[in-house]
């Protein structure tokens, strides 16, 4: 198990590293930082000192080293757009995607695993077709055109919930939430909602699947028997099951949902990371680019190695697998 | 060869290929589902449509002489403000939006259709190297999709479609958008094909007609093309299928996001992006219109590669 620990952290280090070098290049290859940080009254001594500072003189390889070192201690750089820290300006949006993500991933289970359960126990019938049929079009509708028909129908027709921003927020250190105050909880509705339509559909699929699969099951079959009624087996008994792979898949897709805010937050103009990386993009910030392009990478990965090392470890037999795998490919 | 058939040893002619697929199971899964048959009708409609668009629309929305500034913000036909022949409207500068959503499909489909096509060409490619001949070359070519796995699809699509827009002189960037898209939806896409057919290539290589192939000098790219390829096609048709409904959104997205196509080419993506400003104005004809396509492209896409699915999955039979 150990070993399978320390291989898994090491590939997942490597992975970071060589993401981390594309990012790296982008900042290299891309404009001159000097140019892009000096004012237009700077002297030729003014810049040349500026890339000495900057370490702009060195080799690749000390470069490439410096920006990781400086990477792993948080620190990204100036923003070349307004001069700011990187790191304090994603700092100051985390909390705003955070809660649309966390938001979003209750909504999609809340909503998600009982439309599983109702679709696999009533297989053949009108309902459960006319589900299966939603979800392909949940599947279909992209998350912009989502956001849209929402602001169309309840902002700009019915004019009941707010289109723009995050409402009010309130401190708690420097965490900002706006979970606590009502304008903000309703500047968060059609957001998450409006992120959570993918979600919902995958973790609605994936517990009709394992359900179909749980209720072909003995253990199912005898509940029955012995007289447990039929809510009863399906919705404790069967679902308790289902529920393993639902969280993994969850796990997995926090990853996604943070990089898939970025759409949401562009169409709902909400203040979190995403908006911030997509003005980025438009200003062509590189900075700033590269810190959310690690950021958002390095918590795809930490999720992964989690789920991976944890089913490892419920599973003695992936261990082995993995390992002799391992083995043959180096 | 390949093409005979247990019961009737025809020559390979376009009749005998055509009663073959009648006699498939693939054709009498088809028949029996209406949904299949539903969206593959619909979709021969939208592509048809979007292919003819330059001969069935009423103005070709992007020669600006035939844009006429009276003609703007006309509802749909159906309101009593609404004019023939602007079945659904124009947007603030006279622009017919149905003419601009035939050519807007044309672009998002082409895009689409291009980046999967390139994807399947290089992970195939890929997947074959790395499974047959093994050693660092699978190595790295697997390490290098590890990467590509580890970052967000929609991440990696944006970033290079914005660098490469922002490295390009100004005379340039409009007319390589639609080549740079379609690129930067292929590079994260093709790893899935290419671990697929990996797999497979690793399990075929080992086997004794490999064996006996290479025993009589058969080059290993024929071995590898004819003879490891085809055993992989099944779940890759079902996975390619799959991401062309996946590279339109994706398109549709990154356009959307003001990273894709430009103005005065606009896939469908830009058609919703500049539509979208006008949200709060009461016109919402230039935003919706648009994005219904875009959802019925994609619905119907999803709902061919959904029944190609459980139609090869042997498990289901």
């Amino acid at each position: 198990m150990l070993a399978f620990l320390l291989k898994r952290t090491a590939n997942a280090a490597f992975v970071m590293l060589a993401v981390a070098f594309l990012a790296f290049l982008i900042f290299r290859s891309f404009g001159d930082p000097v140019e892009m940080m000096v004012n237009e009254q700077a002297t030729q001594e003014d810049r040349a000192e500026l890339r000495e500072r900057l370490g702009l003189n060195d080799g690749f390889f000390t470069q490439y080293v410096r920006f990781v070192t400086n990477a792993v201690q948080g620190d990204f750089g100036i923003s070349y757009r307004n001069q700011q820290d990187v790191m304090v300006l994603i700092a100051e949006r985390l909390p705003a995607t955070f809660e649309l993500v966390l938001v979003a991933t209750v909504i999609s289970l809340v909503v998600g695993i009982p439309l599983g359960v109702i679709t696999a126990v009533h297989r053949d019938s009108r309902l459960a077709d006319a589900l299966q049929l939603t979800s392909i079009v949940g599947v279909s509708l992209p998350s912009f055109v989502v956001g849209i028909l929402l602001i169309l129908a309840f902002s700009v027709t019915l004019g009941w919930l707010p289109a723009f921003g995050r409402g009010e927020t309130v401190d708690i250190g420097w965490w900002s939430t706006g979970l606590l105050t009502p304008s903000g909880r309703a500047a968060l509705v059609l957001p998450a909602v409006s992120l959570s339509t993918f979600q919902i559909t995958l973790v609605m699929r994936l517990v009709r699947a394992e359900m179909l699969e749980s209720l072909r099951a003995d253990y199912v079959k005898f509940a029955r028997a012995r007289g447990v009624p039929r809510r009863r087996v399906h919705w404790v008994h069967a679902l308790r099951n289902c529920l393993m792979p639902v969280i993994t898949l969850t796990g997995m897709q926090i990853g996604n949902l943070i990089a898939f805010a970025l759409v949401t937050e562009t169409v709902f103009q909400w203040p979190g990371m995403g908006l911030l990386f997509i003005q980025a993009v438009t200003f062509v910030d590189i900075p700033v680019m590269a810190a959310y392009l690690m950021l958002v990478s390095f918590i795809f990965v930490v999720l992964n190695t989690i789920v991976d090392v944890t089913y490892a470890w419920v599973d003695p037999r992936l261990r082995d697998d993995t390992a002799k795998a391992g083995a043959s490919n180096g | 060869m390949a093409d005979r058939t247990d019961t009737a040893p025809v020559a390979p002619t376009p009749t005998s290929r055509l009663a073959r697929l009648r006699d498939s199971d693939l054709w009498y899964s088809f028949r029996a589902h209406p949904s299949a048959m539903f969206a593959a009708g619909l979709l021969v409609v939208l592509a048809l449509t979007a292919l003819a668009a330059p001969w069935i629309t009423p103005q070709n929305p992007y020669d600006l002489a035939a844009l006429e500034l009276w003609n703007s913000e006309i509802p749909p036909i159906w309101s009593p403000q609404g004019q023939w022949p602007f079945v659904l409207g124009t947007d603030v500068q006279g622009r017919d939006i149905f003419s601009a959503i035939l050519y807007g499909s044309r672009i998002s489909l082409i895009i689409g259709f291009a980046s999967v096509i390139l994807a399947l060409t290089v992970g195939l490619s890929l997947g074959l190297i790395a499974g047959y001949f093994g050693g660092w070359i699978d190595n790295v070519i697997m390490r290098v999709g590890d990467v590509l796995l580890s970052m967000p699809f929609i991440l990696i699509a944006i970033l290079i479609s914005a660098i490469a827009t922002a490295s390009l002189p100004t005379g340039l960037k409009s007319a390589l958008a639609a080549p740079i898209l379609i690129v930067a939806i292929a590079v994260p896409s093709w790893v899935q094909y290419a671990r697929t057919v990996r797999a497979s290539a690793m399990v075929e290589r080992k086997k004794e007609y490999v064996q006996a192939a290479r025993l009589i000098r058969v080059k290993s790219w024929r071995i590898m093309l004819h003879h490891i390829l085809p055993n992989t096609l099944t779940p890759i048709m079902v996975a390619a299928t799959l991401n062309f409904g996946l590279a339109i959104l994706s398109e549709a997205t990154l356009s959307f996001l003001g990273v894709g196509m430009p103005a005065d080419q606009p896939s469908l993506g830009t058609l919703i992006r500049i539509g979208n400003q006008y949200l709060f104005s009461g016109l919402w004809w230039i935003v919706v219109f648009p994005a219904i396509q875009l959802c019925l492209i994609v619905l119907s896409v999803n709902m061919i590669g959904d029944w190609l699915r459980d139609a090869l999955n042997p498990k289901l039979n």
